[in-house]
């Protein structure tokens, strides 16, 4: 366990709670704990604890470690404005759902600098945020400085997710050999590798013929945007993490198919993760149809909610099960006056709904009160999964001694009802307006201090850190490094083929060549054939050093010459 | 057809000549036949007698088992077998006695062929004196194959594929396929008209069987679609194959494919596609050749499975996005043969194609000491080196989750090969397959049981007929299709060496495979060019045979769904709340995440970009003089799938 102490910018208080039932990922258990300097120092009964402690009776109530919201998008830049959350309403609204770490994504303009970029998400949130967070880095072009700075990321920034996109066609969005060198070069320094998987091209081209057919409103998002052409672009994710053995994290799963896709590629062993948010997990796409054009609007995201009002259950369902490992909100709210940007043209809607507030009680809600998982699995896929991904467990997502005193102590059978009059976000519209949830957080506990208490909030501007996240976290990796252990190519030692060679032109001018498959980059290597060779005699053997005889054939004729696929 | 006068005028007379009743005439199964008149069918009733009687038959035959079978072929006798010698193009013949297979059901009947056509089929036929006659014993009489997928002398890089049409389509006719469809591969720059009237000639002058070709799109612009419209409408082309492999040679983005499926679709043909990811085989082959791995098996190791299952389930998602039916050429492996599965239960419009190679045999053979033998087998997609993979895709085929079957067939002789010898992704690809690809699937499919002899016919030749709109006339056994038939003897093995195949490469990849089944006499166009093993194919004989737009088989569907996929804007007030001003330029300003527009509808920008600087805040709005779309009708519904075409 981490034992450093952290200095933080005020006194921690001490903070005992008794009687509370500990509810971690793999039990739970009765037991009374005490915090100091925002550490969990003791647990256990009977603690001997010094005085002037501030004591909570927890009276049976579940303890449960605070929410990590893995994705949020707090105080984001869209065209000179900004999203009305900026990371103090946003993790004021994070806490009073319960979440007391959130992880937000730093997006360079492509042909920008990643660490310019970096700094700035650093110095807003630093100013601003009330809870504990970290940062995934987008990477939005890619060169050999991008890769320079994603090192540097890694080694010194405390980085180790890093985000592509499959979609935003000529902006973001990545070809398939950029991803293939992305992949590569992560796996390589023990990134995660994050997507957002959408196939770019085909939505430009529907978008194109939305709007030659005269639809405007934001019906036309998700016409535009099937949900198939999320399943492809996840399933294309996972081939080439897949090829190059790298730890794939598929963001905001919004649709049946596509948590389909993963749950068959985890069943083939494939390390792959996927996070649902809190609109995909509560609501539903048949809104963008509403009258209200505004309502409407408050509703688009990319990929979009799925038209199809089942898909929340199922995911629901898929999240129970594991095949969905982790949850964030993708919280990026705009309000109506900016949404109005794109009143003409749903392509101009800026992208982006609420969730951060609503994640737990929702969750709490559509998988633990309906008998799909249990407590234990609750924590799980809202804390101690995203803080093994992110190398932060045990210091978070578990209630242990020496993890952060970042708890909730979570209220099985309070209902509320969600509303844009009472949530904390700035936005005017709620994507999950008058849903009804039960459970809820009784007393939220940040860095060791009581931040929610009676329905009061008292989160404060600044006093949020940055942690650290390192890479190679076992989570992920542990099995990444025995497949590349054992993914060890060889040839073939043969003797040299020393009959009749044809001759053939390299350069395409002139008939068709159908099987001229080798990329112009790797031509110069290998042109030793357009001229050197003769046909009549058999070319002396001694020009070329015949291959060790010695070497091992690791994949056998007849066996898997992909090792990472398990099936 | 050149014969389409011809037949009503033959048909006039019937019911006089037809022994045992008139045959009667319903509307339908046949009309698309070109010149077959619209009043012809097999009398099923007339028929069911014979097949009643066959069942007294079973036995019989099942008596003479034993001995060999044998087939004889009798001549009439002087003057009229002369004048059938004299006007070749009249063959005049008479199966007797055979068991005819069709793909739905299997009868007894006497066939009659005249100028190339079934005339008659029934018993006790009246037919004119001096018919050569051929006596099946209970045989069984098939539909010839169809090959859909041929490369006879394919360029490459100045070297020419060592079978041209002569010996591609002889070796196609001596295991029993007569006809072949190949591809026309025009280099990118170079005119798909040209290069189509290039493969026409080359086809013409040698090709002993009939064909029709296919068109591979290699490059994407405007001028393309309108050689394709060409095509289509003038030359009877109706299937085009485009690459995802093949980087910066043949590849097309996704952005294009899903141009040229929509151009396939309005046209009615039929979308093809090479399902390999090029992108991730370009990396991989770098990565590969640097690890000093030169030999053929870094063909295999750098084109792993997964990347053709990714590409095959890319083409899906695209096809259905246009609502153009696809078709798989070349399925390899396990996991692509699953997506097309899965997506066909999706009710996408899919057809997948393996190949005798993938069916037959598989990739351990890349890892032979010897380089010729492995060069040998180097194809794209790879043979999987899961040796398991042929007997999953006979089982696929035979199941119907993978239709047709095609061979491939592109071979290189070694010295051809040994281009690549320092490299393997300078391998020539292509494998040998169309002589023994019916004997293959009879061997691994209906010999084990997993289908019968009418799903043979079904995958060797008929669903090849109906998807690129050549049934009945090819494809199937009926008064008015062509005479392409074969004699089928289930019961002949044969051992497949390079020795005795009538290709001319050195390297045959079934070498040693004993195979059960094989054509005993070979009927294309009327005329015998196979009997007791010797051949007699005609250099230049095979006709071009020009297929139509929207083949049923496959557009009824589209057809339907094109019709409901209309989609409708919601009629709304228009929004009168106040509007962000926002900058023009998002690429100057800080970052813009959400900004989705891509440049490919710029053009539709400056009819949008009202907001930039026209709206005021606070007052009265400019919406006086848009148009409100009130009277428009939401098809796709709050709560209904927006995707028509996903049935799932």
């Amino acid at each position: 366990l981490p034992t450093t102490v952290y200095r933080g910018k005020r006194d921690f208080d001490r903070l005992l709670i008794k009687g509370g039932r500990i509810v971690n990922d793999d039990q739970s258990f009765h037991a009374d704990i005490y915090m100091e300097d925002g550490l969990i120092k003791q647990i256990g009964d009977n603690l001997i604890v010094p005085g002037g402690v501030k004591t909570i009776e927890a009276n049976g109530k579940m303890v449960i470690p605070g929410g990590i919201d893995i994705h949020t998008h707090f105080q984001m830049p869209y065209r000179g404005t900004t999203t009305v959350d900026d990371f103090n309403q946003g993790s004021k609204a994070a806490l009073a759902g319960g979440t007391t770490m959130i992880v937000d994504h730093v997006i360079p303009e492509p042909g920008t600098s990643l660490m310019e970029a970096y700094d700035q998400w650093r110095q807003w949130a630093d100013e601003k945020t009330c809870c504990d967070y970290s940062l995934h880095v987008d990477i939005t072009h890619w060169n050999d400085s991008v890769k320079q700075e994603v090192d540097n990321l890694i080694k010194e920034k405390g980085v180790n997710s890093f985000h592509v996109y499959m979609a935003y066609k000529d902006y973001y969005q990545m070809s398939n050999s950029e991803l293939y060198e992305v992949f590569t070069f992560l796996a390589e320094r023990g990134g995660i590798a994050q997507v957002h998987a959408e196939n770019g091209e085909i939505i430009a081209e529907e978008q194109a013929r939305m709007l030659q057919m005269g639809i405007t409103g934001p019906e036309g998002h998700v016409l535009s945007r099937p949900e198939e052409l999320e399943a492809e672009a996840v399933f294309r994710a996972i081939t080439i993490a897949s090829q190059t053995n790298c730890p794939l994290y598929v963001t905001r799963v919004m649709s049946k198919s596509a948590a389909d896709i993963i749950s068959q590629a985890r069943k083939k062993g494939n390390v792959v993760f996927g996070e649902p948010i809190t609109a995909s997990l509560g609501t539903d796409g048949t809104h963008y149809w509403s009258k209200n054009w505004a309502k409407a609007a408050s509703f688009v995201t990319s990929p979009p909610l799925s038209p199809d009002p089942t898909t929340p259950d199922y995911l629901n369902t898929l999240l129970s099960s594991g095949d969905l490992s982790v949850t964030g909100s993708a919280h990026c709210t705009f309000s109506v006056a900016q949404k109005a940007i794109g009143k003409d043209d749903f392509t101009q809607i800026p992208e982006g709904v609420n969730g951060v507030e609503e994640r737990m009680a929702l969750i709490w809600d559509k998988a633990v009160t309906t008998g799909k998982m249990d407590e234990n699995m609750f924590v799980a896929v809202t804390s101690t999964n995203a803080a093994k991904i992110l190398n932060l467990y045990p210091r978070k997502g578990r209630i242990a001694v020496g993890s952060d005193a970042d708890l909730v102590i979570w209220d099985t059978d309070s209902i509320r009802t969600i509303t844009a009059k009472t949530h904390n976000s700035a936005a005017e519209y709620n994507v999950f307006e008058g849903m009804e949830l039960r459970g809820a957080p009784l007393v939220v506990i940040c860095q060791g201090k009581i931040v929610l208490e009676d329905g009061n909030l008292h989160a404060t501007s600044g006093v949020g850190r940055f942690i650290p996240c390192s890479p190679f976290p076992d989570f992920a990796y542990k099995r990444v490094k025995a497949r590349k252990q054992l993914a060890v190519l060889r040839a073939v030692p043969r003797g040299m083929y020393d009959g009749p060679v044809s001759e053939f032109s390299m350069s395409r001018g002139g008939t068709p060549s159908a099987s001229a498959r080798t990329s112009p980059t790797k031509q110069p290597v290998r042109n030793l054939h357009q001229s050197g060779f003769s046909l009549a005699g058999p070319p002396t053997p001694d020009d070329v050093p015949i291959r060790p005889a010695g070497r091992r054939i690791v994949v056998p004729p007849g066996g898997r010459s992909n090792i990472t696929s398990l099936s | 057809m050149s014969t389409a006068g011809e037949v009503p005028a033959f048909f006039k007379s019937m019911g006089s000549d037809s022994p045992a009743r008139p045959r009667q005439k319903f509307c339908g199964m046949f009309c698309p036949v070109e010149g077959s008149s619209d009043s012809k069918t097999l009398d099923f009733d007339a028929l069911s007698a014979c097949r009643g009687k066959s069942d007294g038959r079973v036995i019989d035959r099942q008596t003479d088992i034993s001995q060999p079978r044998k087939v004889e072929i009798r001549e009439s006798t002087g003057k009229e077998a002369l004048q059938n010698l004299d006007d070749k193009r009249s063959d005049r013949l008479l199966i007797k006695g055979a068991k005819i297979v069709n793909d739905d059901q299997s009868f007894c009947a006497d066939i009659y062929m005249e100028d190339g056509v079934i005339k008659q089929i029934g018993e006790n036929l009246i037919v004119p004196g001096g018919v050569k006659t051929i006596d099946a014993h209970g045989g069984m009489l098939m539909p010839g194959g169809i090959d859909v997928h041929t490369r006879f002398q394919m360029p490459d890089r100045g070297m020419t594929a060592a079978d041209d049409f002569y010996q591609g389509t002889k070796a196609a006719l001596a295991g029993g396929t007569t006809m072949i469809i190949d591809h026309v591969i025009p280099e990118p720059g170079i005119s798909l008209i040209s290069a189509f009237e290039q493969w026409r000639e080359w086809a013409d002058s040698k090709s002993c069987c009939d064909y029709s070709l296919h068109v591979d799109i290699t490059e994407w612009h405007k001028g393309i679609q309108e050689e394709m419209e060409t095509l289509v409408k003038d030359h009877g082309v109706n299937s085009f194959l485009v690459y995802l492999a093949y980087k910066d040679i043949f590849q097309l983005t996704d952005s294009q494919v899903y141009e040229v499926f929509s151009v396939i679709r309005d046209l009615g043909a039929i979308a093809q596609v090479h399902a390999e990811n090029g992108d991730i085989v370009a990396e991989e082959q770098r990565r590969i050749l640097e690890q000093g791995i030169t030999g053929p098996e870094g063909h295999v190791l750098s084109r792993p499975e997964e990347v053709e299952a990714e590409a095959v389930n890319r083409s899906v998602t695209v096809a259905n996005q246009t609502n153009c039916p696809l078709y798989v050429t070349k399925v390899m492996s396990k996991s692509a043969a699953d997506v097309i599965a899965q997506a066909r239960k999706k009710g996408t419009v899919v057809y997948g194609e393996p190949i005798t190679a993938s069916l037959g045999t598989d990739g351990s053979h890349y890892w032979s000491k010897n380089w010729a033998k492995a060069a040998a087998y180097v194809t794209s997609p790879p043979l999987s080196p899961d040796p398991t993979t042929p007997d999953y895709l006979n089982s696929l085929l035979s199941c119907g989750d993978l239709q047709v079957t095609g061979s491939a067939h592109c071979p290189f002789n070694t010295a051809q090969r040994a281009v690549g010898k320092d490299d393997f992704s300078l391998i020539p690809e292509g494998v040998n397959g169309t002589e023994e690809r019916m004997s293959i699937i009879w061997d691994k499919c209906v010999v084990t049981g997993k289908m019968d002899e009418n799903q043979f016919v079904a995958v060797t030749s008929t669903n090849a007929a109906k998807i690129f709109n050549l049934y009945p006339r090819k494809g199937r056994i009926a008064v008015g299709s062509d005479a392409d038939l074969v004699l089928w003897d289930p019961d002949l093995t044969k051992i497949i060496s390079a020795k005795s195949h009538n290709s001319t490469v050195e390297y045959n990849i079934f070498e040693g495979t004993e195979v059960r089944g094989g054509p005993l006499v070979v009927i294309s166009q009327g005329k015998i060019v196979l009997e007791e093993g010797n051949l007699h194919a005609t250099e230049g004989s095979g006709r071009y045979v020009a297929r139509k737009p929207f083949p049923d088989y496959v557009y009824k569907r589209i057809k339907a769904r094109s019709r409901l996929a209309e989609l409708r804007g919601v009629p709304r007030g228009l929004y009168d709340g106040p509007v962000c001003e926002v900058s023009v330029t998002p690429k100057t300003m800080t970052p813009a995440s959400s900004a989705k527009t891509s440049p490919a509808k710029q053009p539709n920008q400056p009819v949008r970009n009202l907001h930039q600087s026209g709206f005021s805040l606070s007052g009265a709005q400019i919406d006086d003089n848009v148009p409100r779309r009130n009277t428009q009708r939401i098809v796709a519904p709050p709560g209904g799938r927006a995707n028509i075409t996903s049935l799932g």
